[in-house]
């Protein structure tokens, strides 16, 4: 092991954890309001249970919505948790990680408005895609 | 960007803290309840952070990004696919810290389909599976991050076509 080395890493680690922090308490605290003050009847109104239409939402939601992955996992076992289907969960999940509305104008400026906007595009419908093929997946095995 | 994200994310925190004040004292009753949730959640979430300290202190001591491009620009074929789905796989640290790599390897040559497979395969985001896995299962985790990483090249291959300008006749 590399003493320096690890003691970058060291630094490193604990810089991105502290800037996480805010996001992930102010995420926690976020679900925590939704869940006492959004009646469960809501999520059935919203996700009506239309495979496509509910993966189409998720996978929308997840692209408007941005943070680190685990604040992404805890809300998507809170829709989970609320009757929200798996379909549109994973289409939420797999739209949160690879969709970046947020970043998109640094995407724009390193690497070109065509790219950036098909790249995100793409990414959008391959969620709804990649959703309905793992639950497929999940469902046959 | 680096700084505007740290600001954006205490922002957010404060806005939260704001809306749950506001609920707090117009509503003592349900403040209370968001309070004990809050509570529950922090406990299932804190050993979870643990994990995943020590899961980014890996990654951050045995990956270097400088590598991962060096391999990126050497390779070519089948190859450079496969290297494509580990670099995304394997690649650590937020999104903005990757655009003046991905810019350079873009400039020397690398092509789009290539970059746009990149992307996608950071969306499996290798150091966070374990949580995945603690909150969706292991079969659930696997079988979403091959699809992921089969859907990565066709993801590739059309974001180059659509980014190409094209040509006026």
């Amino acid at each position: 092991m590399n003493p320096q080395k690890l003691q970058k890493s060291f630094k490193k680690t604990n810089n991105g954890m502290l800037k996480m922090l805010p996001l992930i308490l102010g995420i926690l605290l976020l679900v925590s309001m939704l869940n006492i003050l959004v009646p469960k009847e809501i999520y059935v109104k919203i996700f009506t249970g239309n495979v496509i239409f509910d993966a189409f939402k998720g996978s929308l939601l997840g692209s408007i919505l941005t943070g680190n992955p685990i604040t992404g996992y805890v809300l998507a076992d809170n829709f989970l948790k609320n009757g929200v289907s798996l379909v549109a969960v994973t289409a939420f999940l797999t739209a949160w990680v690879t969709v970046g509305i947020v970043q998109l104008p640094a995407e724009i400026y390193a690497l070109g408005k065509r790219f950036a906007l098909a790249r995100n595009i793409i990414s959008f419908l391959f969620s709804i895609l990649v959703a309905l093929v793992t639950v497929l997946i999940l469902t046959i095995f | 960007m680096k700084k505007n994200a740290n600001r954006n994310s205490w922002l957010f925190l404060i806005i939260i803290l704001i809306v749950f004040l506001v609920v707090f004292i117009t509503n003592p009753e349900k403040g209370n309840k968001i309070l004990l949730f809050y509570r529950h959640l922090l406990a299932q979430v804190l050993p979870i952070l643990v994990l995943v300290y020590f899961i980014l202190l890996a990654t951050n001591y045995f990956i270097d990004n400088q590598k991962i491009k060096k391999i990126m620009l050497e390779t070519s074929g089948f190859k450079i696919w496969l290297l494509t789905v580990l670099a995304g796989i394997l690649s650590v640290g937020p999104v903005y810290m990757w655009f003046p790599l991905l810019k350079e390897l873009k400039d020397k040559g690398l092509k789009d389909r290539y970059l746009a497979a990149f992307f996608y395969n950071r969306g499996i985001k290798i150091q966070w599976l374990p949580v995945l896995v603690l909150y969706f299962g292991l079969k659930y985790v696997l079988v979403l991050a091959f699809v992921m990483t089969l859907f990565s090249i066709p993801q590739g291959l059309l974001t180059e076509y659509f980014s190409k300008p094209k040509s006026i006749k």
